[in-house]
């Protein structure tokens, strides 16, 4: 016996409609001829046998459609043999696809409603199971109202509010209302432990960016349980106040991790000074230049001739920074404190310098520093000399190796060949890592820094 | 690298010497194309060749340019190595068929046996007030095609180096000839030679934004950077270079530094390359994120003929600093 | 220009059962294509050749195993002419990756470099720039080789046909053009789509020795096919073959035959290309039916092996998906 199926006429036929027999029971076929009139989705064809006997049993009849595969009518061979055709033994291998859609015209399964991948989002969100929701739209289509009113019996206390989905959101995904957060923000405050809904964007509309985040984990608790714990709303004070524990916390790890030493210099400023005068006389009084950048701009220079100091202590070794970017430490007019960075410090004109200064300054202050400059310090200054005092030995902020204390500039009774005169001098210091570096490197340190005070034409 | 002689050159110049020594170095390249030979090329490149090397190495076409590009589809994948020269990028058109359907699938449909080593030269691009058929920039659709690469030549050191590494390709890669560039003067070492043609370059370095374009709009993008950067916004200027590959690796290692991006595209905005870098980003680069992926682009209107709105349809370097300052905000 | 078709020469009686089993094993495999795509197992687009196989069984004995061959998406009968192995094109159909393609191709894109066979090319007329490019590579190397360019009378249509036919002239390139006219491209028929229906006569315009041939007769095609191939490795440029002949089955597996009449296409079944040689044999007492049964029953048990094998084959693993867009990395 050999099967005659409903054949694939075309690379887009799934199934076909018999529009006419053209045998019946018990006539002879041959290979080749054309037993059938098969309807397609696209035309009416005229389709053979490639067996050859006598038609056995129609099997499928007009008007039916029937997928491809589906055996339309049996054909026994000739003289009672059994003369399978190759085609039809390979076919039954990978019939039962096409059988089990004949099996089944009407799945028993609900039939799929129609449901917008909104309302799925929003089912899904409420953890509502759709096959569970009774539909009273268009077609049995489950409405927006319905998902809502499954989500009400579900949960009777919370909903149809969106706060029942709330524990299983990120912490920092946007509340109604409209929280406007950059990609790179919403990553670093996730990272930080820091609460979005604590930060103050300065972006396009109020939008939160990178540097907002970390100015508020600077200038908050950077620990994110610590966070959770204190969620309300803070006053300034509280903000000073958590500032001030970001600080011990930070001050109290250097102090315990770093074995801190300590060298001392005084530099002879009278050269600086003189060139500085001279200078400015030819200088707008708004664009004079003050001691101070000198000194950075000096600071800078000999972190760049021994760049052993340079750099980070990380992972049990010292790794230097290929750049000098100055940290600088700005106290905060509340209280508190800052160290921004300058970036690329050695390379900047006095004047340049002086502005950049000015500009971190006035941003610090203003709670507007962008996040590169509050992390990327390669070494840090505290120049102490303008609130009076004569030296400053600073704490080392990790994972930075040094920090460098400048005082006030300051005339002083120097003994020149001999001679006692009064002269401006200044009192560097140091405060280096002892993992990274032994005193000799900080002594050569600070002797580069006084020599290069000497030659204030190349700062 | 040598400390070789350095001349003066321009990009037209850069393209012939790379063409003058490709045919040099290998017998299987030739160069053919719709007056590449008697007339000495429509923007000139090829000037003087024909008589260095003859007529069957230097072959004039007739004006049917799907049988000329399928004849060097033909030729690289019986043996040769061809360079076909279509004269404008809106000529190409009448070639898509043979550029789509044969040059790019044929390795594949031949289930890997049949390579095609061609080089098509085109100049794209506009600038020049030669209206809607001579000037668009179609670079980006051809881009959408597996099975060929894409370069563009932003410098005279890739005009001169591209080519030699293009031969050496296996695929069929297409070259676009900013036409604007061909008057582009400068320098190269004499003996400057292949270029790379996998990595795209960072023209100029930078920290606050990256600026990210291809070919044409690299000038004007450098210029932007420049104006940028006295207003102390230190932007990183990519040039694409290949622009089918791209090179994610260097593009989402600058939004990593720079977290600000804008894209610079000559072509049209809507379904362009400037689209897939944008979305490559978003996916690759997304929370590196700063700010929202700005894109400056062609005006979508087919080329106006007078000058003024030739320019108002092309990106120009103010606009490439607006986006940039509002990027960066 | 001979204008008609050429004079049969009597070949050796072994050479008209050779062509007569290349016919008959054309028509086998593209029958059990038939059965194949019926039952699902070959799927997409199958364009049969039925009724043209003495087309490419002539043409083929003009051509050496240096000469190349470009071809359409109704190649089947150009591939195995050309001698590529039925396994490889069995497999092929069945989209595996013993396949001469590995699968990838099918049907319509057929494949073998090895033996110079450079493609079933499915666009129409898209073949016809690449047989000039391949013969252009020869003439530049000075090789001697004739490059058949098989095409349909649709693509004269085409663009594409015209600017290859001046650029083969033009360049005088060893080009054989083999434009197979069974009177319809698809479903239009010849007159409703070109003004000028003599097609020798319009490739005879630019200037190349062009003339019909009786496509149902493989002698004359061999005739006629070993005519031009001579001429042009005499350095006598492109050639140009408008081969008669008909398809007896539809455009591509089956359609509904709305654009013909039943009559005429029982008509040229009358001159069937195999029944047409075998008669002629019969008749010089060189075949007789037990001889054709023996030799069909002989092909019909190689193929069936080849469907076996395709059956086994392995199919190119999904992991694989996207080999094959660019070549293997270059290490050097």
């Amino acid at each position: 016996m050999a099967e005659f199926c409903m054949p694939v006429l075309g690379a887009d036929m799934d199934e076909g409609t018999v529009v006419e027999w053209l045998v019946k029971p018990g006539d002879e076929v041959h290979k080749g001829d054309v037993i059938a009139v098969i309807d397609t989705a696209k035309s009416a064809i005229e389709v053979e046998s490639f067996s050859a006997g006598t038609v056995d049993q129609l099997v499928v009849g007009v008007g039916q459609t029937v997928p491809v595969g589906t055996v339309l009518a049996i054909i026994a061979a000739p003289g009672g043999e059994r003369a399978e055709p190759v085609i039809a033994a390979a076919k039954k291998e990978r019939r039962p696809r096409p059988a089990a859609r004949a099996e089944q015209p009407a799945p028993p399964a609900p039939a799929p409603r129609p449901v917008t991948p909104v309302l799925r989002h929003r089912a899904h969100e409420l953890g509502i199971d759709l096959a569970t929701v009774h539909g009273t739209g268009a077609a049995g289509a489950i409405t927006r109202a319905d998902v809502e009113h499954a989500a009400a019996e579900l949960h009777p206390a919370a909903a149809p509010s969106p706060t029942v989905a709330g524990q299983k959101r990120p912490r920092s995904r946007p509340r109604p209302g409209g929280l406007r957060v950059t990609p790179l923000a919403r990553r670093i405050a996730h990272e930080l432990g820091v609460d979005l809904a604590e930060v103050t964007g300065t972006g396009p509309e109020g939008a939160i960016r990178e540097a907002d985040v970390r100015l508020a984990q600077t200038a908050s608790k950077p620990a994110a349980a610590e966070v959770a714990a204190a969620p309300a709303a803070r006053s300034a004070a509280d903000r000073t106040q958590s500032m001030r524990q970001a600080i011990a916390r930070l001050m109290a790890r250097s102090k315990r991790e770093i074995p801190h030493y300590y060298v001392s210099n005084t530099a002879d400023m009278t050269r600086a000074m003189s060139w500085l005068h001279n200078r400015n006389r030819e200088l707008e009084v708004s664009q004079r230049l003050v001691p101070a950048a000198m000194l950075l701009k000096a600071t800078a220079l000999a972190a760049r001739q021994v760049p052993q100091l340079n750099g980070y202590w990380t992972d049990d070794a010292f790794r230097p920074a290929d750049a000098v970017h100055l940290g600088v430490a700005i106290s905060l007019r509340g209280g508190g404190l800052l160290t921004p960075a300058i970036h690329d410090a050695a390379d900047l004109e006095l004047a340049e310098l002086m502005a950049k200064m000015r500009d971190l300054v006035t941003r610090a202050r203003g709670g507007r520093l962008r996040g590169s400059e509050l992390t990327d310090a390669t070494i840090t200054v505290t120049n102490l000399g303008d609130q009076g005092v004569e030296s400053v030995y600073g704490v080392i902020y990790p994972p930075q190796v040094a920090l460098v204390g400048i005082g006030r500039v300051i005339e002083r009774p120097v003994a020149v060949g001999g001679l006692v005169g009064a002269r401006p001098v200044v009192v560097t210091t140091l405060a280096a890592d002892h993992r990274a570096t032994d005193g000799y490197t900080g002594a050569r340190y600070l002797t580069a820094l006084s020599d290069l005070l000497q030659r204030p034409e190349e700062l | 690298m040598t400390g070789a002689e350095i001349v003066k050159t321009t990009y037209r110049e850069a393209m012939r010497a790379a063409i003058r020594e490709a045919m040099q170095r290998d017998d299987r390249v030739f160069l053919m194309g719709e007056d590449v030979g008697r007339y000495g090329g429509c923007f000139a490149v090829s000037m003087g060749l024909l008589e260095e090397f003859g007529s069957e190495r230097i072959r004039d076409t007739p004006l049917s340019e799907s049988a000329f590009v399928g004849a060097g589809i033909g030729a690289a994948m019986a043996g040769m190595r061809p360079i076909v020269e279509i004269m404008t990028v809106n000529f190409s058109l009448l070639a898509l068929d043979q550029i789509m359907n044969n040059a790019a699938t044929l390795l594949h449909m031949s289930g890997g046996q049949c390579s095609v080593p061609l080089v098509i030269r085109m100049t794209t691009g506009a600038g020049r007030q030669v209206a809607a058929q001579h000037s668009h920039s179609l670079e980006g659709w051809y881009t959408h095609i597996p099975g060929i690469k894409v370069l563009a030549p932003a410098t005279l050191e890739d005009a001169r180096g591209m080519l030699w590494t293009a031969l050496q390709d296996p695929d069929p890669v297409l070259i676009f000839e900013h036409g604007s560039l061909y008057n582009l003067q400068g320098t190269l070492p004499a003996d400057a030679g292949a270029v790379d043609i996998r990595a795209a370059a960072v023209r100029r370095a930078g920290t606050d934004i990256t600026l990210i374009t291809y070919g044409g709009t690299l000038g004007t993008t450098l210029t932007a950077a420049d104006a940028l950067a006295a207003e102390g916004i230190d932007a990183e200027v990519i040039d694409l270079r290949s622009l089918r590959p791209l090179d994610d690796k260097t593009i989402t290692g600058s939004v990593a530094k720079t977290h600000r991006v804008v894209i610079v595209d000559e072509g049209w905005r809507t379904g362009s390359l400037a689209a897939e870098v944008s979305a490559r980003i978003m996916e690759q680069a997304f929370w590196d994120l700063d700010a929202p992926v700005e894109r400056v682009c062609g005006a979508e209107v087919p080329m106006p003929y007078p000058r003024h709105l030739e320019q108002a349809a092309l990106p120009q370097a103010e606009a490439i600093a607006a986006a940039a300052r509002q990027a960066v905000g | 220009m001979n204008r008609t078709a050429a004079k049969s020469a009597p070949p050796e009686a072994a050479h008209r059962r050779d062509l007569l089993r290349q016919m008959l094993l054309i028509r086998t495999f593209e029958d059990k294509c038939v059965e194949l795509y019926s039952a699902g197992e070959i799927r997409g687009f199958v364009h049969l050749y039925i009724g043209e196989e003495a087309v490419a069984t002539g043409v083929n004995q003009a051509l050496t195993a240096d000469d190349s061959i470009v071809s359409t998406y109704r190649e089947h009968g150009h591939a195995l002419a050309r001698g590529m192995p039925l396994d490889s094109l069995m497999a092929e159909m069945f989209g595996k990756t013993t396949g001469c393609s590995r699968g990838r191709g099918g049907s319509m894109h057929l494949f073998d470099v090895s033996r110079r066979f450079y493609g079933g090319n499915a666009i129409v007329g898209g073949g016809l720039p690449l047989a000039v490019g391949v013969a252009l590579a020869d003439k530049l190397r000075g090789d001697q080789r004739v490059t058949a360019c098989f095409f349909g009378d649709g693509a004269v249509a085409e663009g594409e046909f015209h600017e290859c036919m001046n650029l083969a002239a033009l360049w005088q390139l060893p080009v054989l053009f083999c434009c197979e006219n069974n009177l319809y491209a698809m479903g239009t028929a010849l007159e409703r789509a070109q003004a000028q229906t003599d097609l020798a006569l319009r490739a005879g315009s630019y200037g190349m020795p062009a003339w019909p041939v009786d496509g149902m007769d493989a002698l004359a095609v061999e005739h006629a096919a070993r005519s031009a191939a001579e001429a042009i490795r005499e350095g006598g440029g492109p050639h140009f073959l408008e081969l008669r002949t008909y398809r007896f089955r539809a455009h591509s597996m089956y359609d509904p035959e709305l654009y013909r009449d039943k009559a005429e296409v029982e008509e040229w079944k009358k001159r069937d290309p195999i029944d047409l040689l075998a008669a002629r044999m019969r008749d010089s007492g060189e075949l007789s039916d037990a001889d054709f049964q023996a030799m069909s029953d002989e092909l019909t048990g190689e193929i069936d092996k080849a469907i076996t094998a395709a059956r086994a084959a392995p199919a190119e693993p999904v992991e694989d998906l996207t080999r094959f867009v660019y070549s293997p990395e270059q290490t050097s």
